[in-house]
Protein backbone atom coordinates (compact mmCIF):
# COMPACT_ATOMS: atom_id res chain seq x y z
CA UNK A 1 0.00 0.00 0.00
CA UNK A 2 1.91 2.94 -1.28
CA UNK A 3 -0.19 5.23 1.67
CA UNK A 4 1.11 3.31 4.16
CA UNK A 5 4.72 3.39 2.76
CA UNK A 6 4.15 7.34 2.30
CA UNK A 7 2.51 7.38 5.88
CA UNK A 8 5.72 5.75 7.08
CA UNK A 9 8.33 7.34 5.18
CA UNK A 10 6.95 10.52 6.79
CA UNK A 11 7.14 9.17 10.12
CA UNK A 12 10.73 8.08 9.92
CA UNK A 13 11.65 11.56 8.83
CA UNK A 14 10.11 13.33 11.32
CA UNK A 15 11.23 11.52 13.56
CA UNK A 16 14.61 11.80 12.64
CA UNK A 17 14.03 15.43 12.43
CA UNK A 18 13.11 15.97 15.98
CA UNK A 19 16.03 13.97 17.39
CA UNK A 20 18.13 16.02 15.23
CA UNK A 21 16.76 19.21 16.07
CA UNK A 22 17.52 18.34 20.02
CA UNK A 23 13.35 18.62 20.35
CA UNK A 24 14.17 15.01 21.88
CA UNK A 25 17.00 12.30 22.96
CA UNK A 26 17.23 8.70 23.45
CA UNK A 27 15.70 8.62 26.69
CA UNK A 28 12.63 9.04 23.88
CA UNK A 29 13.58 5.58 22.21
CA UNK A 30 13.79 4.18 25.70
CA UNK A 31 10.16 4.92 25.83
CA UNK A 32 9.18 3.61 23.33
CA UNK A 33 11.32 0.41 23.89
CA UNK A 34 8.89 -0.10 27.23
CA UNK A 35 5.80 0.14 24.57
CA UNK A 36 4.51 -3.27 23.39
CA UNK A 37 1.59 -5.60 22.81
CA UNK A 38 0.62 -5.28 26.56
CA UNK A 39 1.56 -1.93 27.52
CA UNK A 40 0.47 -0.11 23.64
CA UNK A 41 -0.03 2.79 24.68
CA UNK A 42 2.90 3.55 26.57
CA UNK A 43 4.48 6.18 25.15
CA UNK A 44 1.12 8.46 24.60
CA UNK A 45 0.34 7.73 28.16
CA UNK A 46 3.99 9.12 29.64
CA UNK A 47 3.82 12.10 27.54
CA UNK A 48 0.61 12.81 29.02
CA UNK A 49 1.21 13.18 32.38
CA UNK A 50 3.89 15.25 31.33
CA UNK A 51 1.82 17.75 29.59
CA UNK A 52 -0.33 17.39 32.62
CA UNK A 53 2.50 18.11 34.91
CA UNK A 54 4.34 20.83 32.47
CA UNK A 55 1.26 23.07 32.80
CA UNK A 56 0.98 22.83 36.26
CA UNK A 57 4.48 23.62 37.13
CA UNK A 58 4.61 26.87 34.25
CA UNK A 59 1.53 27.90 36.50
CA UNK A 60 2.70 27.58 39.34
CA UNK A 61 6.38 29.39 38.57
CA UNK A 62 4.39 32.12 36.83
CA UNK A 63 2.52 32.56 40.24
CA UNK A 64 5.45 32.20 42.39
CA UNK A 65 7.83 34.72 40.30
CA UNK A 66 4.81 37.31 40.79
CA UNK A 67 5.20 37.32 44.69
CA UNK A 68 6.12 40.88 45.64
CA UNK A 69 8.89 38.64 47.85
CA UNK A 70 10.11 35.38 45.41
CA UNK A 71 11.08 32.13 46.98
CA UNK A 72 13.84 31.22 45.23
CA UNK A 73 14.12 27.76 47.16
CA UNK A 74 10.24 27.21 45.83
CA UNK A 75 10.88 28.18 42.35
CA UNK A 76 13.84 25.98 42.02
CA UNK A 77 11.97 23.36 43.25
CA UNK A 78 9.25 23.83 40.57
CA UNK A 79 12.32 23.60 38.51
CA UNK A 80 13.74 20.65 39.76
CA UNK A 81 10.39 18.86 38.84
CA UNK A 82 10.14 20.21 35.55
CA UNK A 83 13.48 19.26 34.76
CA UNK A 84 12.84 16.02 36.17
CA UNK A 85 9.81 15.27 34.44
CA UNK A 86 10.83 16.75 30.80
CA UNK A 87 14.10 14.66 31.38
CA UNK A 88 12.36 11.54 31.94
CA UNK A 89 10.77 12.00 28.61
CA UNK A 90 13.27 13.17 26.47
CA UNK A 91 12.42 16.39 26.09
CA UNK A 92 16.12 17.62 25.70
CA UNK A 93 15.76 21.30 25.06
CA UNK A 94 12.97 21.57 27.50
CA UNK A 95 15.30 19.94 30.10
CA UNK A 96 18.28 22.46 28.95
CA UNK A 97 16.46 25.14 29.62
CA UNK A 98 15.75 24.49 33.18
CA UNK A 99 19.55 23.52 34.12
CA UNK A 100 19.85 27.64 33.16
CA UNK A 101 16.85 28.30 35.31
CA UNK A 102 17.94 26.12 38.35
CA UNK A 103 21.21 28.24 38.11
CA UNK A 104 19.46 31.83 38.47
CA UNK A 105 17.59 30.41 41.01
CA UNK A 106 20.20 29.93 43.05
CA UNK A 107 21.78 33.20 41.98
CA UNK A 108 18.24 34.55 43.20
CA UNK A 109 18.10 36.38 39.81
CA UNK A 110 14.81 37.64 39.40
CA UNK A 111 15.46 38.88 35.71
CA UNK A 112 17.11 35.18 34.30
CA UNK A 113 14.34 33.49 36.25
CA UNK A 114 11.59 35.28 33.94
CA UNK A 115 13.70 35.14 30.85
CA UNK A 116 13.98 31.55 31.52
CA UNK A 117 10.40 30.88 32.54
CA UNK A 118 9.55 32.74 28.98
CA UNK A 119 11.97 29.96 26.99
CA UNK A 120 10.96 27.25 29.50
CA UNK A 121 7.15 27.78 28.00
CA UNK A 122 8.16 28.59 24.76
CA UNK A 123 9.96 24.92 24.51
CA UNK A 124 7.47 23.09 26.15
CA UNK A 125 4.93 24.34 23.66
CA UNK A 126 7.00 23.64 20.68
CA UNK A 127 8.25 19.89 22.09
CA UNK A 128 4.59 19.60 22.74
CA UNK A 129 3.37 20.27 19.57
CA UNK A 130 5.89 18.37 17.63
CA UNK A 131 5.18 15.16 19.70
CA UNK A 132 1.35 15.40 19.32
CA UNK A 133 2.07 16.11 15.48
CA UNK A 134 4.08 12.56 15.62
CA UNK A 135 1.10 10.89 17.94
CA UNK A 136 -1.35 12.09 14.59
CA UNK A 137 0.85 10.59 11.84
CA UNK A 138 1.22 7.40 14.18
CA UNK A 139 -2.61 6.67 14.13
CA UNK A 140 -2.65 7.86 10.54
CA UNK A 141 -0.31 4.82 10.12
CA UNK A 142 -2.46 2.75 11.61
CA UNK A 143 -5.52 3.10 10.51
CA UNK A 144 -4.34 3.00 7.12
CA UNK A 145 -3.34 -1.11 8.42
CA UNK A 146 0.55 0.04 8.49
CA UNK A 147 2.75 -0.35 11.43
CA UNK A 148 4.66 2.30 13.01
CA UNK A 149 8.61 1.64 12.00
CA UNK A 150 11.09 1.27 14.88
CA UNK A 151 13.82 3.89 15.16
CA UNK A 152 16.89 2.94 16.20
CA UNK B 1 5.16 -19.23 62.69
CA UNK B 2 1.91 -18.27 60.58
CA UNK B 3 3.96 -18.07 57.47
CA UNK B 4 2.84 -19.43 54.03
CA UNK B 5 5.89 -19.62 51.61
CA UNK B 6 4.27 -18.78 48.13
CA UNK B 7 5.17 -20.93 45.27
CA UNK B 8 7.27 -19.17 42.58
CA UNK B 9 6.07 -15.72 43.35
CA UNK B 10 6.95 -13.06 41.70
CA UNK B 11 9.64 -10.76 42.98
CA UNK B 12 8.71 -7.90 44.64
CA UNK B 13 10.17 -4.51 44.28
CA UNK B 14 8.67 -1.35 46.40
CA UNK B 15 9.36 1.52 44.50
CA UNK B 16 8.98 5.32 46.20
CA UNK B 17 8.63 8.50 43.99
CA UNK B 18 6.93 11.69 44.31
CA UNK B 19 6.84 11.80 40.26
CA UNK B 20 3.27 10.40 38.91
CA UNK B 21 5.40 10.26 35.40
CA UNK B 22 8.77 8.87 37.40
CA UNK B 23 6.58 5.79 38.72
CA UNK B 24 4.63 5.23 35.87
CA UNK B 25 8.27 4.97 34.30
CA UNK B 26 9.94 2.76 37.22
CA UNK B 27 6.94 0.82 37.33
CA UNK B 28 7.06 -0.24 33.76
CA UNK B 29 11.05 -0.88 33.47
CA UNK B 30 10.40 -3.62 36.56
CA UNK B 31 7.52 -5.12 35.06
CA UNK B 32 9.92 -5.69 31.79
CA UNK B 33 11.63 -7.95 34.24
CA UNK B 34 8.34 -9.63 35.32
CA UNK B 35 8.96 -8.23 38.52
CA UNK B 36 5.73 -7.55 41.02
CA UNK B 37 6.04 -3.48 41.76
CA UNK B 38 4.10 -1.77 44.14
CA UNK B 39 4.16 2.15 44.11
CA UNK B 40 4.01 4.77 46.81
CA UNK B 41 4.62 8.24 46.61
CA UNK B 42 6.46 9.25 49.79
CA UNK B 43 8.83 7.49 51.81
CA UNK B 44 5.97 7.97 54.98
CA UNK B 45 4.10 5.58 52.55
CA UNK B 46 6.39 3.41 52.35
CA UNK B 47 7.78 2.99 55.93
CA UNK B 48 3.33 2.32 56.35
CA UNK B 49 3.43 -0.45 53.52
CA UNK B 50 6.30 -1.84 55.26
CA UNK B 51 5.18 -1.98 58.34
CA UNK B 52 2.41 -4.15 57.36
CA UNK B 53 5.07 -6.95 57.12
CA UNK B 54 6.08 -6.48 61.08
CA UNK B 55 6.28 -9.91 62.57
CA UNK B 56 4.22 -8.26 65.44
CA UNK B 57 1.40 -7.64 62.65
CA UNK B 58 0.77 -10.74 61.46
CA UNK B 59 -2.26 -11.90 62.08
CA UNK B 60 -2.48 -15.49 63.99
CA UNK B 61 -2.34 -18.65 61.65
CA UNK B 62 -5.99 -19.35 60.89
CA UNK B 63 -7.55 -21.93 57.95
CA UNK B 64 -9.52 -20.37 56.09
CA UNK B 65 -8.46 -16.27 56.19
CA UNK B 66 -4.64 -16.51 56.68
CA UNK B 67 -2.61 -14.11 54.05
CA UNK B 68 0.27 -14.73 53.01
CA UNK B 69 2.95 -12.46 54.03
CA UNK B 70 3.62 -9.71 52.08
CA UNK B 71 7.66 -9.56 51.28
CA UNK B 72 9.25 -7.06 49.42
CA UNK B 73 12.49 -7.71 47.65
CA UNK B 74 13.70 -4.61 47.03
CA UNK B 75 13.14 -0.93 47.68
CA UNK B 76 13.95 2.11 45.03
CA UNK B 77 13.27 5.38 45.81
CA UNK B 78 13.96 8.11 44.65
CA UNK B 79 16.54 10.84 46.53
CA UNK B 80 14.62 14.19 46.62
CA UNK B 81 11.20 14.57 47.32
CA UNK B 82 9.21 16.65 49.80
CA UNK B 83 8.90 15.36 53.47
CA UNK B 84 11.11 12.39 54.13
CA UNK B 85 14.34 12.15 51.05
CA UNK B 86 15.12 8.76 49.92
CA UNK B 87 18.52 9.51 51.77
CA UNK B 88 16.00 9.06 55.33
CA UNK B 89 13.91 6.56 54.48
CA UNK B 90 17.30 4.53 53.60
CA UNK B 91 18.60 5.29 57.13
CA UNK B 92 15.05 3.94 59.04
CA UNK B 93 14.84 0.66 56.91
CA UNK B 94 18.75 -0.01 58.11
CA UNK B 95 18.15 1.06 61.42
CA UNK B 96 15.13 -1.46 61.65
CA UNK B 97 15.90 -4.97 62.57
CA UNK B 98 13.15 -6.20 60.49
CA UNK B 99 13.79 -4.28 57.27
CA UNK B 100 17.88 -3.70 57.26
CA UNK B 101 18.40 -6.71 55.06
CA UNK B 102 15.98 -5.34 52.67
CA UNK B 103 18.44 -4.18 49.34
CA UNK B 104 17.43 -0.31 48.65
CA UNK B 105 18.79 1.28 45.44
CA UNK B 106 18.66 4.81 45.81
CA UNK B 107 17.67 6.86 42.14
CA UNK B 108 18.17 10.85 41.69
CA UNK B 109 18.35 13.34 39.13
CA UNK B 110 21.81 15.02 40.22
CA UNK B 111 24.85 13.68 39.54
CA UNK B 112 26.63 14.65 42.57
CA UNK B 113 29.75 12.60 44.21
CA UNK B 114 28.77 13.51 47.88
CA UNK B 115 25.57 12.30 47.57
CA UNK B 116 26.44 9.24 45.88
CA UNK B 117 29.05 8.06 48.55
CA UNK B 118 26.31 9.44 51.87
CA UNK B 119 24.05 6.76 50.14
CA UNK B 120 26.18 3.99 49.59
CA UNK B 121 27.96 4.45 53.13
CA UNK B 122 24.38 4.10 54.43
CA UNK B 123 24.21 0.58 53.06
CA UNK B 124 22.46 1.62 49.67
CA UNK B 125 23.32 -1.11 47.26
CA UNK B 126 22.86 0.82 44.05
CA UNK B 127 22.73 4.61 43.12
CA UNK B 128 20.81 5.18 39.88
CA UNK B 129 20.76 8.57 37.74
CA UNK B 130 18.04 9.38 35.96
CA UNK B 131 16.25 8.62 34.07
CA UNK B 132 16.84 5.23 34.79
CA UNK B 133 17.06 2.91 32.17
CA UNK B 134 16.00 -0.90 31.20
CA UNK B 135 20.25 -1.22 31.58
CA UNK B 136 19.89 0.05 35.28
CA UNK B 137 17.22 -2.08 36.12
CA UNK B 138 19.21 -5.36 34.74
CA UNK B 139 21.54 -4.64 37.50
CA UNK B 140 19.39 -5.57 40.39
CA UNK B 141 19.13 -8.74 39.75
CA UNK B 142 22.13 -10.15 42.13
CA UNK B 143 20.63 -8.26 44.59
CA UNK B 144 17.16 -9.57 44.07
CA UNK B 145 18.46 -13.31 43.83
CA UNK B 146 19.95 -13.11 47.40
CA UNK B 147 16.62 -11.98 49.40
CA UNK B 148 14.32 -13.60 47.03
CA UNK B 149 13.39 -16.59 49.83
CA UNK B 150 13.61 -14.89 53.49
CA UNK B 151 12.70 -17.91 55.02
CA UNK B 152 14.15 -20.37 52.81
CA UNK B 153 16.26 -22.92 54.36
CA UNK B 154 18.77 -23.58 52.09
CA UNK B 155 20.46 -19.95 50.75
CA UNK B 156 20.69 -19.76 47.18
CA UNK B 157 24.19 -19.07 46.30
CA UNK B 158 25.33 -15.30 45.56
CA UNK B 159 28.21 -14.86 43.31
CA UNK B 160 29.95 -11.49 45.24
CA UNK B 161 28.94 -9.35 42.20
CA UNK B 162 30.83 -6.47 41.79
CA UNK B 163 28.44 -4.87 39.34
CA UNK B 164 27.79 -2.06 42.28
CA UNK B 165 27.74 1.44 40.74
CA UNK B 166 31.26 2.81 42.15
CA UNK B 167 31.91 6.72 42.10
CA UNK B 168 34.21 6.10 38.44
CA UNK B 169 30.98 4.55 36.99
CA UNK B 170 29.37 7.92 37.51
CA UNK B 171 31.33 10.25 36.49
CA UNK B 172 32.00 8.18 33.13
CA UNK B 173 27.83 7.93 32.92
CA UNK B 174 27.50 10.92 30.45
CA UNK B 175 24.69 13.94 31.80
CA UNK B 176 23.74 16.97 30.15
CA UNK B 177 25.23 18.77 33.03
CA UNK B 178 28.40 18.36 35.29
CA UNK B 179 27.45 21.22 38.02
CA UNK B 180 27.31 20.30 41.54
CA UNK B 181 25.26 22.18 43.61
CA UNK B 182 27.14 22.83 46.85
CA UNK B 183 25.68 20.41 49.72
CA UNK B 184 22.96 22.55 51.56
CA UNK B 185 21.20 23.03 48.09
CA UNK B 186 18.30 20.73 48.91
CA UNK B 187 17.55 18.75 45.30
Amino acid sequence: MAAVIQLQRQFIDYTTSLYKEGYLDDQFTQLQKLQDESNPDFVVEVVSLFFEDSEKLLNNLATALQQKTVDYKQVDSHVHQFKGSSSSIGAQRVTNVCVHFRNFCEEKNLDGCLRCLQQAKHEYILVRNKLEALFRLEQQILQAGGSIPMME
Amino acid sequence: MGVIAVANAPLHVLAVDDSNLDRKLIERLLKTFSYHVTAVDSGSKALEFLGLQDVEKLPSFAPNDCQPEVEVNLIITDYCMPGMTGFELLRKIKESTSLKDIPVVIMSSENEPARINRCLEEGAEEFFLKPVRLSDVDKLKPYLSKNKRKNNDEDECVSNDKSRLKYDDVEARSMEERKTFPENQSC
